[in-house]
């Protein structure tokens, strides 16, 4: 029996968790800074980093506490190095190391990707290779084969915006406030989906996604009707977001044969994404695997159970690991 | 008590241990600013070479600012960890306080000065006492020309330290009565701090962990970057 400490902070969550042999999650502490940020429509990495500070030596504490274990529990620390905001990623991994050196144990640093791909594995233990994982969040959106563990290959990518970023600046450009997945999310279920024909480019060329177009096709639309209501816009332009999201997932899982899709990012935690995701899957005969809202949001429980994976193969990190806010995931070259 | 001394706040990493028989082992180094690379394994060698365990470790003190945001927090994150691991309380110091020390078998005047970038430098001044330095200013944060018309307004004989007042030499060495320190007063040093905390410790002057807050004296820069943003 492995119990891991995985810490969290890449962006504006400041995360704690316990976790058992990969699996067993004894606590998942998330603080989040999202109204620190609110006001300025975007995270502030300065305000992340004073918050990161302060905040994470409780946090710390708390899991510990309501995982019900001593340090003499704890065999392995492990932290996100990146990709992420540098001075958020340092603080966590600075932490990190030094509780490892305080009790003696293995330090891992972990990547904040990978760690979202195995967020499912949590909960869905029994998932069978390979699986076309679509992680969508404010910072990235990729198509991911997931062969095995350790092996992932990239399938499609973003060319410009993330998905998530997309909902931000829309929100923010209907005046709906911050952070924008949220609030579309909840204001689409009162607007017409069909209200609008937004299509985003790219909808018929490869697995790459594009979504610079489309927030840019919300503002025009705006502009020359100005009293159209704004769930229609906040609905048209989800259903726009998700239609080629799932489109593209699907076609993906064609080509490669996979068993499953996965969802993965704060962005999976969309509603319709959700359910249009599990309907194909339906329709195609495979599995869909779509975790839990706070799996799917940045946590640091995901982060315990990548380590324990990691274990198993690469092993520790040295000391003198640093951040890297660009942080690649070692990708198996086509 | 055997003390721990963290100290990142400015471009150096430095590291210290000590107890009543003062500075045992101590490690700085002032290139690249690595701070999160260079602090963990800094830590490691030290108790390895002096064949101090950290569980003997009595008490963690650290350098709580002013200085280099980013910089500060490893230091802090850091120590409140091991602070957090070995179950020890902790000791916060000044950076400026820390600069100040050194000089503090001057009679005159001392104004510790820590570079703030932008143009700025955070300052405060200190007088010699009895065993060490008292602070007589709150520490601010201002351009160099208005802290030297300052002291020409006071028309005391001081002596201007740290890298604040190295950055600006040209601005200090020019006034009547003023003299920049040497290159070595340069930073604030891990081994001062651990001289500093060592008798705050034995009179229980302690702090927990979560309780150390760090000193930023500058609000935080409130833009976002949406091109450099890579959240997730
Ligand atoms: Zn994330």
């Amino acid at each position: 029996m492995t119990v891991i400490l995985g810490i969290e902070t890449s962006c504006d969550e400041t995360a704690a968790a316990i976790v058992v042999d990969g699996r067993q999650v004894l606590a998942n502490v998330v603080s989040s800074q999202v109204d620190l940020h609110a006001r300025y429509g975007g995270v502030v990495p300065e305000i992340a980093g004073r918050a990161h500070e302060s905040l994470l030596t409780p946090v710390i504490a708390e899991a510990m506490v309501e995982a019900g274990v001593t340090d003499d529990d704890i065999d392995v620390v492990a932290a996100t190095h990146g990709p992420g905001l540098i001075g958020s990623l340092l603080i966590g991994v600075s932490a990190a190391k030094a509780l490892a050196l305080g009790w003696g144990l293995p330090f891992i640093g972990i990547n904040h990707h990978e760690a979202h791909l195995y967020a499912a594995l949590i909960e869905e233990p029994e998932m069978e290779f390979p699986l076309v994982v679509m992680l969508v969040s404010g910072g990235h959106t990729m198509l991911i084969e997931f062969q095995d563990h350790g092996r992932y290959k990239l399938l499609g990518a973003t060319v410009d915006d993330a998905a998530g970023e997309a909902f931000d600046k829309v929100a923010r450009y209907l005046g709906l406030g911050y952070p924008g997945g949220p609030v579309i999310d909840r204001l689409s279920q009162e607007g017409d989906p069909n209200a609008i024909k937004f299509t985003p480019p790219m909808r018929n060329e490869g697995l790459n996604f594009s979504f610079s177009g489309l927030k840019t096709a919300v503002v025009n639309y705006v502009r020359q009707h100005p009293d159209v209501e704004t769930a229609d816009v906040a609905a048209s332009f989800q259903s726009a977001v998700v239609d080629v999201l799932t489109h593209k997932a699907r076609k993906a899982a064609r080509e490669i044969g996979a068993k499953g899709i996965c969802l993965a990012g704060g962005v999976a935690a969309n509603s319709e994404l959700r359910e249009k995701t599990l309907d194909m899957c339906v329709d195609d005969g495979i599995q869909g695997f779509l975790p839990s809202r706070a799996m799917c949001t940045d946590n640091a429980a995901m982060v315990a159970a990548t380590a324990w994976w990691r274990m198993q193969s690469e092993g520790q990190s040295p000391l003198d690991l640093g951040a890297d806010p660009n942080l690649k995931l070692a990708f198996i070259e086509v | 008590m055997l003390v721990l001394g963290v100290e990142t706040a400015t471009p150096q990493v430095g590291v210290a241990i000590g107890g009543h028989e003062g500075v045992i082992a101590s490690f700085h180094t002032a290139r690249d600013r690595r701070h999160a690379e260079t602090l963990a394994p800094a830590i490691e060698f030290l108790c390895n070479q002096t064949k101090i365990d950290l569980q003997e470790i009595g008490v963690v003190a650290v350098d709580i600012g002013p200085g280099l945001f980013t910089g500060l927090r490893v230091g802090l994150a850091t120590a409140k960890s091991i602070a957090h691991a070995c179950k020890v309380p902790m000791i916060g110091i000044s950076s400026l306080d820390l600069a100040a020390f050194p000089a503090r078998f001057s009679d005159r005047l001392i104004v510790s000065t820590v570079d703030a970038r932008r143009g700025e430098i955070f300052y405060a001044t200190y007088r010699k006492t009895a065993g060490g330095i008292q602070r007589i200013s709150d520490p601010h944060v201002d351009q160099p020309e208005n802290v030297a018309n300052q002291l020409s307004a006071q028309g005391e004989d001081c002596l201007v330290v740290g890298d604040g007042a190295q950055r600006y030499a040209e601005i200090f060495t020019d006034m009547k009565g003023v003299e920049v320190g040497q290159e070595g007063f340069r930073f604030p040093n891990a081994g001062s701090l651990v001289e500093l905390a060592h008798p705050k410790a034995l009179r229980e002057e302690f702090v927990a962990p979560a309780e150390v807050t760090p000193l930023y004296l500058r609000a935080p820069d409130a833009r976002i970057n949406w091109q450099k943003r890579e959240r997730s």
